[in-house]
């Protein structure tokens, strides 16, 4: 199954969540210009599981940071949930990230210094919920990654795995279009990995839209598609027979 | 993010790094200490010098007609010694003012020294030995609280009867009524006729060390030379005629000791605004200088804030970069971070308020300065404390706003 054609001045079927069209990104070093992206084209539809491939320097951690919204392309056009999210501004991005991106990263990235139920409040803050929602909600995401007895602990009172679930219990919290994490077993044992992408598979099921980053070949695996990067381009856009 | 957020988080943050905090707000509460506690001894002792420094040097509505001011400020020797050569005030002098003045006024003679008082072997010494006239006491507004004041008949014929201050009473006669009983002034003995209420004490002097007999009484001798005196008390009923009889003073003294039209007053006419206008100078100098000090203070205290701001900024890079992956935007940071330096200083300020205060209060029991806590001065410490923090936290803040999230976030 391939994706309909899209040129510039389209607009994108209303179940495609992302839409990247010959996607850009260079950087000005100063004496030289690094093409880190040189044209990405890639479709991912709701409910889809992706997983971006691609040795290291083949852009892959650019085009996460381009479909997070953390950064702006120098070229192309990037459309998410059926709005054009390339030339918005930055508090415009930062409210594309609240509300419509839900990341986990390697390094986890909570805040050390407040508790697992504040970790997960903090895009509802963003929100500009009440504390009251806020605490109700980030619980009821806290139970959905098996912590339901853990919400009040430190990150450095819990185990890497369930850092990890914290992390995810925060990236859902604002049912966002998409989940995004950059090699989320990075930092993890094996054992602990397995159950972390299990936590995937079934969020997968419920409906969510996953895209990973990783070079694992085991953990692409559990994807229903890969998409492997080389040199700012793709190379291969596999689909997995089910 | 809701200015209520930013500010809880921004307390969570101070409470968590107690000792930076503490040396980073030090400054602020320095300078707000300062401004507090100087600003309530400056405002503490304008309250006392108006309401009680003048009135019991002076008196309400009343002057005293001096050979030269009593209370000075910064004059010069060749002033001083002029002043000294003036020729005194004699009772002649006080007889024709009291005659000359057509404005309802009550006058007394006053002289005073220091000297010792006796009773039966009990001696208290630096007693201010008063001779006056019967109407000091109506002047001075001195409630005779046992006895009675002298007559003006015992004031005429220089009767030997004192009235005491309250103090000296009490030293002199322990258990046992002073009324009556006879006391010596440098060997000559007075019968006790009265004592004088409480009067308290002046920057930790006693009121209460006095002794007051009729001034042509044999105490004439210890207090100034014949047919002197210190001073001619007249007291009006009101402001505007207290300025009349000053005018007439005025004329009815270069009449009588012959000045021509252009030469000066050889005499000074003090009055409780004459005393105030001393203060008034002093209270100028330091309320020139003290804030000053204060801005210095509050100056260094900003940019500690600052620094210490900017080192919070630096160490809480990726917390930043975590915060803006979530969707902070960077008004959102901004407020974090300027909550932050402003409730650090809006911190210092509320203790370096807590300290002045106590250190006012102490200082008002410990010593005889007097101490009172403007109420203005609270508000002003923590408006400018508050202050100082934003201005010291807009730089920090905006760095922490603008900062690229995705660098932000590589950050170890």
């Amino acid at each position: 199954m391939i994706a309909q054609e899209f040129h510039t001045g389209d607009t994108p079927l209303p179940d495609v969540i992302i839409l990247a069209h010959k996607l850009a990104r260079e950087y000005d070093m100063g004496s030289e210009i690094v093409r880190a992206l040189r044209g990405v084209s890639v479709q991912i539809r709701r409910n889809e599981y992706v997983a971006v491939m691609g040795p290291s320097g083949s852009g892959k951690s650019t085009l996460m940071n381009l479909i997070g919204c953390l950064d702006t392309p120098t070229g192309g056009e990037y459309w998410l949930n059926g709005q054009k999210v390339s030339d918005l501004a930055d508090d415009e991005l930062a409210r594309i990230r609240n509300k419509e991106i839900g990341f986990v990263f390697q390094t986890f990235n909570l805040l050390p210094r407040a508790s697992a139920l504040h970790n997960v409040e903090l895009p509802l803050i963003y929100a500009g919920l009440g504390a009251k929602a806020r605490r109700a909600q980030a619980a009821r995401a806290l139970e959905r990654v098996g912590l339901g007895d853990r919400m009040q602990h430190k990150p450095n009172e819990l185990s890497g795995g369930q850092r990890q679930r914290v992390a995810i219990a925060r990236a859902l919290v604002n049912d966002p279009s998409i989940l995004l994490a950059d090699e989320p077993t990075g930092n993890l044992d094996s054992t602990t990995s397995q159950e972390i992408m299990q936590v995937f598979a079934d969020l997968h099921a419920q409906g969510q839209t996953v895209v990973m980053v990783t070079h694992e070949a085991d953990i692409a695996a559990r994807a229903a598609r890969v998409v492997t990067l080389r040199d700012g381009l793709v190379a291969t856009d596999q689909q997995r027979a089910a | 993010m809701p200015l209520f957020e930013a500010l809880r988080l921004a307390l969570q943050q101070i409470r968590a790094q107690k000792l930076k905090s503490g040396f980073s707000l030090i400054g602020v509460f320095i300078g707000v200490t300062f401004l507090i506690g100087a600003w309530s001894i400056v405002n503490g002792m304008n309250v006392y010098m108006t309401d009680k420094f003048a009135g019991t040097l002076v008196g309400v509505n009343t002057f005293h007609l001096r050979q030269r001011p009593n209370v000075n400020f910064n004059v010069d020797d060749s002033t001083w010694r002029s002043w000294r050569r003036r020729p005194r005030i004699r009772f002649a002098d006080a007889d024709a003012v009291t005659r000359g003045l057509t404005v309802p006024a009550i006058t007394a003679w006053y002289s005073e020294d220091r000297g010792t008082v006796e009773y039966k072997g009990k001696r208290a010494q630096g007693i201010t030995l008063e001779g006056t006239t019967e109407r000091y006491f109506e002047i001075m507004t001195l409630k005779i609280e046992q006895g009675r004041p002298f007559t003006s008949q015992e004031a005429k014929a220089g009767a030997t009867v004192v009235v005491l201050g309250h103090d000296l009473a009490e030293k002199l006669f322990v258990n046992l009524s002073p009324l009556g009983r006879s006391v010596r002034i440098h060997g000559i003995p007075y019968q006790v006729i009265g004592i004088v209420e409480r009067q308290g004490n002046l920057f930790g002097m006693s009121l209460d060390k006095f002794v007051v007999a009729p001034a042509l009484s044999p105490i004439q001798r210890e207090v100034n030379p014949p047919g002197v005196v210190d001073a001619v008390l007249v007291r009006a009923s009101s402001e505007p005629e207290m300025r009349e009889a000053m005018d007439q003073t005025e004329a009815i003294m270069r009449s009588r000791r012959h000045l021509r039209p252009r030469q000066d007053d050889n005499f000074a006419m003090m009055t409780s605004e004459g005393v105030l206008d001393f203060w008034n100078k002093l209270s100028r100098i330091l309320y020139a200088v003290g804030p000053g000090l204060v801005g210095i203070a509050l100056v260094v205290g900003g940019i500690v804030i600052m620094n210490i701001m900017l080192m919070a900024v630096a160490e809480r890079t990726r917390e930043i970069g975590i915060r803006k992956s979530l969707g902070a935007r960077r008004r959102d940071i901004m407020r974090q971070f300027l909550a932050e330096a402003t409730a650090l200083a809006t911190v210092g300020a509320t203790f370096g308020i807590l300290t002045g205060i106590a250190l006012s209060v102490l200082l008002q029991v410990a010593t005889p300065l007097p101490a009172s806590v403007s109420p203005f001065s609270i508000v002003l410490g923590v408006v400018v404390g508050g202050g100082v923090g934003i201005v010291a936290g807009v730089y920090p803040a905006s760095r922490a706003a603008r900062l690229d999230p995705i660098a932000a976030l590589r950050q170890e």
